[in-house]
């Protein structure tokens, strides 16, 4: 009964959403007609929410009579991830992503700001039709609410690596970034259909392309650090075409947060905004292609399935067309720029978004190119990190050299030297680590290289806070409550992103691996510490049996314990790793049990990592999630000031 | 002031310019350089050179696993024609398993065991990689029900 209640739900949802999309594309100068517009979008929402919490009932209750509960529940799996497996599989997830995209309509429809009646309500009206859109893909070829008839008496359950807190939290965060980009592309296309992209309009841009940004910086983030600590493979980023499909759409996201900051402040590159969120949108589903249809051999794997993945081809062609024929139809009747000097504030961010856009096309050809190889007919090849490495890397370098500069000159005419003059310091730090780094390393240029560009940054954005607390009058505790809350935003960001660089170039550039094979009582020098294998035993968990090995790292600031584990869940035929992961300051030692050794009796097969400084790339992410988030609590202000 | 402003977008278009040539010999040389090239065992002798970092992809083969003092493993692929032994040191992933369907990458010399420096397998106990799954299509081993 309770499935039955939200297939009608989403149903109903799809009528109105079309009604909704209709309404407002056609009635659009009408005030009373926009209100109604606004209506149906929250009448919408409204279903869309009971439809999700019936898909969470019915797996609540292990309902083995519904399709997708018998596919991924189990009865003896603990509450929190019996609902957190209503969206940890494909057709949950799809009426995730309808429920956002109607929520994100309803907020839309209530939050009018300064918007013209007509820009409003054909926005509401284009994130209708992309709600639309969504509903009859998750009604009609992934329905979260089809029976099995008879129904059985207990489901397979959910894949055991699944079963994890980052992970629960992690697709509803990247669902949260993907379909955030729907609406600024709703906005784009209403601002392409109303000839006008004004300050106005950037405005009420501005904060869900932060949204969307945020959101999918800390679900890349939770993803990775998932992949880290539970695949035990001791990486955490593999250039994989799942994770390429989350990485364009974040590139794009934050080239869409600068640009959409010219826009409001000075009127400028207004259609390259435009252009930027319909990109931004078609990359998402894009990745939703990726990772939906298979056609990429992933390190990842999900249930497959062609016809779905043609569906949202489909669907992407329909987005990707409708934007960029508008906007070549539309996009030349919108008022000219203001112009900017060569060296200013806009120029800056303008080599931002190039920056940016240029590595997001790179990863694109990079993640595509096996497809287009093997449509010409030459054969079965794959594109891996070696690539990846090579080009977005030197991008990535550029961009970040010129990062610090930004924020420091002003709109418009910027005093460049002034701005080099006051950077000198983090220039000189940064030299120096480069010396020092090239030193130790014996010369190897590229990790050097990435050290130096983070300390750039870190102290490029602390010299930029610091002139700006300096701007301020009266005693210390007085400039620092004055500082505007964008200034923190923007410099917690940034310093994040040279955290972050740290992490990944110590990460990548200095780690230490090693398989060694041990008995019980054996030790082995590593890393600067002693490793040794105290023993190994059977142990029991709520719903699996495990394998358990506990390991003593002895190092220079003492001894501790940590242990590794295989586990075997009943109703997986995979054991799955659980690493021990020792923390210090310096980074990571981490353990992976392996099986036994066959050629010598009572021995097992370790693998030994040490991760330097791998914790600062979760904090750099965390960082930059962070000034997302001050950055719109900000907005939020400032709309209330306004108000 | 007007001939400094057309001077400035000059530059920056130069400059832009710089960037995306810069990109584009990345990219191209970074296609050329390091793209990998999948293979089935039956066609190493034919399709790889000695020394290529390729993917050999098949299934593994029933009796073959070995593990080995110091981390090192071997084992068999098969795509049914022929059988080629692998060499990986490290651990296996969790979802590795005798006679289901495997992806190693690394090189290969003839005469000796394919040095493996990457084993991939699914997270999903039902899937098989599409390579493999062509692969055996190809041979005539294919025994799914599906086309992936």
């Amino acid at each position: 009964m309770i499935a039955e209640i939200g297939a009608f739900a989403m149903a109903l949802a799809l009528a109105l959403s079309i009604a909704q999309g209709l309404m407002g594309l056609i009635a659009s100068r009408r005030d009373s007609r926009a209100e109604a517009t606004a209506a149906t979008a929250q009448a919408t929402a409204v279903l869309c929410v009971l439809a999700f919490i019936c898909l969470i009932i019915v797996f609540v209750r292990s309902d083995f009579s519904v399709a997708t509960v018998t596919a991924n529940s189990h009865i003896d799996k603990p509450l929190i991830y019996k609902i957190a497996g209503a969206w940890g599989n494909h057709e949950g997830s799809m009426l995730l992503w309808c429920l956002v995209s109607a929520v994100f309509g309803a907020i839309l429809a209530t939050a009018r700001g300064q918007q013209s009646v007509g820009l409003w309500s054909r926005a509401v009206g284009v994130q209708g039709l992309v709600t639309a859109g969504a509903l009859i893909y998750t009604l009609f070829l992934s329905n979260p609410f089809a029976r099995l008839d008879p129904a059985p008496m207990q489901g397979s359950g959910l894949n055991p690596l699944l079963q994890d807190p980052a992970l629960a939290a992690h697709p509803p965060l990247l669902y949260l970034g993907y379909v955030g980009l729907s609406v600024p592309f709703s906005l784009a296309l209403a601002a392409l259909l109303e000839g006008k992209a004004d300050q106005a309009w950037a405005r009420a841009l501005r904060p869900w392309t932060l949204l969307a940004w945020t959101c999918l910086t800390l679900g890349i983030a939770l993803g990775s650090y998932w992949a880290y600590y539970e695949l035990g493979w001791g990486g955490w980023w593999f250039w994989d075409p799942v994770e390429n499909a989350s990485f364009m759409p974040w590139l794009v996201a934050a080239a869409l947060v600068h640009s959409a900051i010219v826009t409001e402040r000075r009127g400028s590159l207004a259609s390259w905004t435009i252009l930027l969120a319909i990109m931004g949108f078609g990359l998402a589903l894009l990745g939703t292609f990726l990772v939906r249809s298979g056609v990429l051999t992933s390190v990842h794997a999900f249930a497959v399935d062609p016809q779905r993945g043609i569906a949202v081809l489909v669907l992407l062609g329909i987005a990707l067309g409708a934007g960029f024929g508008l906007y070549a139809w539309r996009a030349p009747k919108l008022s000219q720029p203001t112009g900017f000097a060569a060296v200013s504030r806009e120029s800056m961010l303008v080599w931002n978004n190039f920056g940016l856009a240029v590595a997001a096309a790179v990863v694109l050809i990079g993640t595509l190119y096996p497809l287009l190889v093997e449509a010409l007919g030459g054969g079965l090849i794959s594109v891996g990190p070696p690539f990846f490495n090579a080009t977005v890397a030197p991008l990535l370098a550029v961009l970040f050299l010129i990062l610090p500069l930004g924020p420091m000159l002003t709109w418009r005419i910027g005093d460049l030297k002034g701005a080099l003059k006051k950077l000198a310091p983090a220039a000189a730090l940064a030299l120096v680590t480069l010396i020092v780094a090239l030193v130790l390393t014996s010369w190897r240029a590229v990790p050097a290289i990435g050290l130096a560009l983070g300390v750039w940054l870190i102290a490029g954005g602390l010299i930029y806070l610091w002139t700006r607390i300096q701007r301020g009058e009266g005693r210390m505790a007085a400039k620092l409550a004055l500082l505007p809350l964008a200034v923190w935003s923007m410099s917690v960001a940034h310093i994040g992103a040279g955290v972050l660089t740290i992490g990944a170039v110590a990460e990548t550039g200095f780690r230490v691996e090693q398989s060694v094979g041990l008995t019980p009582g054996e030790g082995v020098a590593f890393a600067g510490r002693r490793v040794t294998l105290i023993e190994v035993g059977e142990t029991e968990g709520p719903n699996y049996s495990a394998t358990r090995a506990n390991f003593r790292v002895d190092s220079a600031s003492g001894a501790h314990t940590i242990s590794a584990e295989r586990r075997f869940y009943p109703t997986s035929p995979m054991p799955t790793t659980e690493v021990g992961i020792l923390s210090s300051l310096d980074g990571d030692i981490y353990i992976a049990l392996g099986e036994s050794v066959r050629s010598e009796a009572g021995a097992w097969s370790v693998r030994l990592y040490y991760n330097p400084l791998v914790h600062l790339i979760f904090l750099g992410a965390a960082m930059m999630g962070l000034g997302g988030g001050l950055s719109l609590v900000s907005l939020a202000r400032r709309r209330k000031m306004a108000a | 002031m007007a001939v400094r402003r057309r001077d400035q977008r000059l530059m920056m278009i130069a400059a832009a310019g710089a960037v995306l040539v810069l990109a584009a010999v990345l990219t191209f040389a970074g296609l050329r350089d390091s793209v990998v090239f999948f293979v089935a065992p039956s066609e190493l002798a034919t399709k790889a050179e000695a020394g290529q970092r390729i993917r050999l992809g098949g299934l593994v083969v029933e009796g073959t696993l070995r593990h080995e003092a110091d981390g090192v493993v071997f084992f068999n692929v098969t795509d049914g024609a022929a059988e080629v032994q692998v060499r990986y040191v490290g651990l296996l992933p969790d979802l590795f398993r005798e006679g289901q369907g495997v992806v190693a990458e690394g090189r290969w010399q003839p005469g000796a065991a394919f040095e493996a420096e990457r084993v991939l397998a699914k997270h999903d106990e039902t899937y098989m990689p599409r390579e493999v799954a062509e692969a055996l299509k190809d041979r005539g081993e294919w025994r799914g029900t599906e086309t992936p």
